[in-house]
């Protein structure tokens, strides 16, 4: 039980936090946009695969947003947050298609291959991508209203939030279904899968097509309230980050990625404080007492102490 | 005016490629050995490099001879890659072998993570510049452009003379063939009774000093900044792919081939120079996922 | 009961804080938010930017701050990347209540901040970047530039060059690939172009902003052989080009022209040869002719020196002219106010009025945001005084002569220029 209402709780801390500390504001919509992106990467892991490259799905969807805001000013948040979405869906249609037949080292290669291209030509092509500076957003109107910088905030933290529910309830509903078991199959064993008459191919496609429709949301997301696309949003070390926190929430249940995001964040804050400039080593650190501690992460010990307390 | 921009970018291809050549071949040979992708591999270059770098001011060489110009950034390269490779292989990496592979690669990413830090720690944020080295060699002329005598002839030669001893030891050598035998298969090396735990460190250190030592001998011709351990690892990353993982005399081909076409971009389509290796390394992936030299493998079911 | 006490106090004012409209009052600290180059190969140029402002402002608390205020520098690293920088800085601003800041010396960051102070209300000082294009597309209430853009500054170098080799056929550059690189070799060759029709460009490079090895494009340059080459790079990227090129023998290929090298000199030293055209953004140099003796100006040095070991450079220029204008624009709307402590839209107005005087010549804010500041340029020379190049034939032309009229886009304006121009009175050379 304590597992179905994290999402809940989730949102509604940030909401609260929100309200009582405006400036958090920011921060928390960033923080929950890299768990959305951390659950695309995350039902890729279920499927025993690691891509070092979907932070190259949410730069996309960012500056796609951030071209059709430019040239079209008056186009709502919410289109572009579409936007985002589908460019996500797309992008991740027509790279699936080449990708999903690859596994282990060269998948993650591959993507990471992938994110890079795509990282060179946004640094390069000045004139058209910004080049390294990125491109720049205006203030999109939200739902037809033209708001001022707080209650835009606001506004974008409680679609963010509700989202979160969304997200972790529609992911754990395709988790259950046959498509979403097909998937973990890919990773205990794929011959057997296929064995069963199901295409690990294009069992594997959906399941890249729905991790990169995530991070095209997180990435029009990113865009709207940072106001600011770069390059450096699809640097492999940024896709590491991705990793990094579905790790540290683990692929057991979808709330894992924000747990996972919001821990991150923390972590950062944290380290910032008590000395600047070393946050990365402590996130290393971090990171590599979980891999021998938990390695499957917060959400699997939430997990299997709801399940302990449920069998009483 | 087009043969002579082949000769010219011919050359300065050379002089890219062999770094790049010993950083790659030290993460194809851990690859290889350990079946592990060392996303820290690039932190192995930062570190040769600023050690190399600290070396220098340490022994205090400068100006006098080539020799002593030239041993610190030896030593430091060696030094760094001894201890960085001991103390990652000895308290990681053994214990992380029978991992899940995206447990693997996420327990290097963060060694890399922590080492950025580190490197920002111990040698602070300003830039480190080194250049005894590359003035005492002077130049070369050829045609109408001087090349800088260290990069034109002194590192392509200790890339060639790493590759051919390599390649010799590996055969010819006992230990040589310990390690072809346990990259081949390390249970059945194991059970002819090869230590594969001491052949998995030795390769490890051996393989971190390539990266260290690819670092060290560059110090001289760059300068030395936070991040160039994350950009040269996606660099030797693409090599690697290209080549196969594994591959020695691959790995040499690639990096020349990577090299070339970056100096080539610069000459005909400056803009595109960035995009080169990641652009061959998708084309070459997606026509052959093994790499260009790799040897087929039979896949357990 | 002590705690308490202390916890009760702190409580309530952070609520006072919290309160808006208090803000007329005069507040027990100004705060100042500058962000500079603290790590990176820019943080050759960006620390001493840092230094100085901290010289400025102790001097200035010192003597009483602004009408008894003293200021307190907050410091933001550009280092980390214009995402990242992004985030502190709403951060503190919003958190820390910071109202006034200095931002930047990249003009990326320029760029992505200066809509982000304007929405956020807080006056935005540009104190060292040089795109021209963010006040001429747009009107901003509170951001200004209290240094000249990159038309004054690309002019000018035009005409130097045209003043020093009069006749040339080829011209190549190396820029970095960012704004400020693009946008000023924009400016120089439309200029260029105008002035001097017949000049082909032979290779136009922009290696990344960042890069740490230039092999490739010194081959590329040696092979062409251009008459001139230009780079409008800064920072430790300068000094690593030129060392390289200097290594490879083409810095003495042809004439070189670098706008932005004043500042490196005292780093590459001796491998900067005579001959080389150099600029300063502006007309800073610790040996100005006009000014070098002026008291303040050497009694700065002297503190500057002392502190870090160093010449000033022009960031640290730039710096102090920043902090100098703030003051004033505090004090014009202090007295405008009929002495009471102003808003920041009362000293976002006054901002768009006054002419302050940093270290050199004054500087006069025009109506549009952007300052007048007069430009100089010289020419390398190693003397025996110094352990690296000093800047001869130097020549200060006035801001009013290069920089583009209020409500005009740089490069069209540049297309209208004449080499008549080059002849004005105004221009002085030494």
């Amino acid at each position: 039980m304590a597992v179905r209402f994290t999402p809940w709780l989730i949102a509604i801390a940030a909401l609260v936090l929100g309200i009582l500390f405006p400036w958090l504001k920011t921060p928390l919509i960033i923080a929950l946009s890299y768990g959305f992106a951390a659950l695309g990467v995350s039902i890729l892991i279920r499927a025993g695969q690691v891509s070092f490259g979907h932070a190259g799905f949410t730069c996309l969807a960012g500056y796609a947003a951030a071209a059709i805001s430019r040239t079209w000013p008056a186009t709502d948040a919410l289109v572009l947050l579409l936007a985002g979405v589908l460019c996500g869906l797309v992008s991740g249609a027509v790279v699936g298609l080449f990708v999903a037949r690859y596994r282990a080292i060269f998948f993650g290669m591959l993507n990471l291959a992938l994110s890079m291209v795509l990282f060179a030509v946004l640094g390069k092509f000045y004139h058209i991508t910004g080049g390294t500076d990125g491109l720049r957003l205006e203030r999109p109107p939200l739902a037809g209203m033209a708001l001022e910088r707080a209650p835009f905030e606001t506004a974008l933290l409680a679609i963010v939030a509700v989202l979160v529910v969304v997200a972790c309830w529609a992911i754990r509903r395709f988790y259950a279904a046959p498509m979403g078991q097909a998937l973990i199959a890919i990773k205990t064993n794929e011959v057997r899968l296929e064995y069963l008459g199901l295409s690990a191919r294009r069992v594997f496609w959906t399941g890249y097509v729905i991790s990169a429709t995530l991070c095209g949301f997180s990435g029009a997301m990113f865009a709207l309230i940072q106001g600011l696309v770069t390059p450096e949003m699809g640097y492999w070390v940024r896709s590491g980050e991705f990793v990094f926190i579905a790790i540290l929430g683990g692929a057991a249940h979808p709330v894992g990625a924000f747990i996972g995001a919001l821990g991150f964040e923390t972590l950062k804050l944290v380290a910032s404080a008590v000395m600047t400039g070393i946050w990365q080593l402590v996130i290393g650190v971090v990171l590599l007492i979980l891999i021998f501690v938990a390695p499957n992460g917060l959400s699997a010990i939430l997990v299997r102490f709801e399940r302990r307390t449920r069998t009483v | 005016m087009n043969s002579s921009l082949l000769l010219l970018g011919l050359l300065d291809g050379i002089t890219q490629a062999a770094v790049l050549f010993l950083v790659a071949l030290g993460m194809t040979l851990i690859f290889g050995v350990m079946r592990i992708l060392n996303v820290a591999h690039g932190s192995f270059y930062a570190f040769g490099g600023y050690a190399a770098a600290s070396a220098s001011v340490y022994l205090a060489s400068s100006g006098e001879s080539l020799g002593a110009a030239l041993m610190p950034l030896l030593a430091g390269a060696v030094v760094m890659g001894l201890l960085l490779g001991a103390i990652i292989e000895f308290g990681l990496v053994r214990r992380i072998l029978n991992m899940d592979p995206a447990m693997q690669l996420l327990a290097t990413f963060a060694v890399f993570m922590v080492l950025e830090d580190l490197q920002r720690l111990i040698w602070g944020v300003n830039p480190v510049s080194i250049s005894a080295a590359v003035d005492l060699m002077g130049t070369v002329k050829v045609g109408a452009v001087n090349y800088n005598a260290y990069q034109l002839l002194l590192l392509p030669a200790v890339a060639v003379v790493i590759y051919f001893g390599l390649t010799l030891s590996l055969g010819r050598t006992k230990f040589g063939r310990q390690i072809l035998a346990v990259t081949h298969n390390r249970e059945v090396s194991m059970a002819m009774g090869i230590n594969a735990k001491r052949v998995g460190l030795l390769t490890f250190c051996i393989g971190a000093i390539l990266g260290t030592l690819g670092g060290a001998l560059a110090a001289p011709t760059t300068s030395l900044v936070p991040g160039i351990g994350g950009d040269m690892m996606v660099l030797s990353f693409a090599v690697v792919a290209v080549a196969g993982l594994g591959q020695i005399t691959g790995t040499a081909i690639a990096a020349i081939l990577i090299g070339m076409a970056k100096a080539f971009a610069v000459y005909l389509f400056p803009e595109v120079e960035v995009l080169v290796p990641y652009l061959i390394m998708v084309l070459v992936l997606l026509w052959r996922p093994e790499g260009l030299f790799a040897v087929a493998q039979a896949r357990r079911v | 009961m002590h705690g308490t006490l202390k916890v009760s106090i702190a409580g309530l004012s952070l609520v006072a804080c919290l309160v808006p409209g208090y803000a007329q009052q005069k507040p027990a600290e100004l705060k100042i938010a500058m962000t500079t180059f603290l790590s990176g190969p820019a943080s050759v140029f960006g620390v001493p930017g840092k230094a100085a402002a901290e010289l400025a402002i102790e001097e200035l608390n010192a003597a009483g701050g602004i009408n008894g205020v003293p200021i307190k520098p907050i410091f933001l690293d550009e280092g980390v990347g214009s995402d990242k920088l992004l985030s502190e800085y709403r951060r503190v601003v919003q958190e820390e209540g910071v109202k006034v800041t200095l931002a930047s010396i990249s003009s990326g960051n320029c760029n992505a901040l200066a809509p982000v102070a304007e929405d956020l209300k807080v006056l935005n000082v540009m104190w060292d970047c040089g795109t021209e294009k963010l006040l001429e597309n747009r009107r901003f209430k509170y951001v200004v530039r209290s240094q000249g853009n990159g038309t004054s500054e690309m002019v000018a170098s035009v005409y130097k060059l045209l003043q020093v080799k009069p006749d040339f056929k080829t011209i190549a550059v190396i820029n970095q690939d960012y704004a400020w690189g693009r946008d000023s070799w924009e400016l120089f060759s439309t200029t260029l172009k105008a002035l001097k029709p017949d000049v082909k460009v032979v290779a136009e490079l922009f290696p990344k902003f960042g890069a740490t090895d230039f092999s490739s494009e010194i081959s590329r340059l040696q092979a062409l052989s251009p008459d001139v080459i230009l780079s409008t790079s800064w920072g430790g990227e300068l000094d690593t080009l030129i060392r390289q090129a200097g290594q490879r023998g083409l810095l003495k290929n042809g004439t070189w022209i670098l706008p932005l090298a004043e500042s490196s000199l005292e780093r590459v030293g001796k491998v900067l040869p005579d001959g080389v055209i150099v600029g300063m953004r502006g007309d800073h140099y610790f040996l100005h002719p006009e000014n070098k003796d002026e008291p303040k100006h050497k009694a700065f040095v002297e503190k500057y020196r002392a502190k870090t070991k160093q010449y000033p450079i022009y960031p640290v220029y730039h710096a102090v002219a920043a902090i100098q204008s703030v003051v004033d624009g505090y004090n014009t709307a202090i007295k405008a106010n009929g002495g009471k402590w102003p808003t920041t839209e009362q000293v976002a107005e006054a901002m768009h009025t006054i002419t302050f005087k940093g270290l050199t010549r004054p500087v006069t804010m025009r109506e549009d945001g952007q300052g007048l500041e007069d430009q100089m340029l010289g020419v390398t020379k190693m003397t025996p005084a110094y352990p690296f190049p000093v800047i001869e034939s130097l020549t200060i032309y006035p801001g009013a002569l290069v920089t583009n009229p209020v409500g005009t886009k740089s490069p069209e304006w540049v297309k209208t220029l004449k080499p008549e121009a080059m002849k004005d009175s105004r221009i002085k050379s030494f």
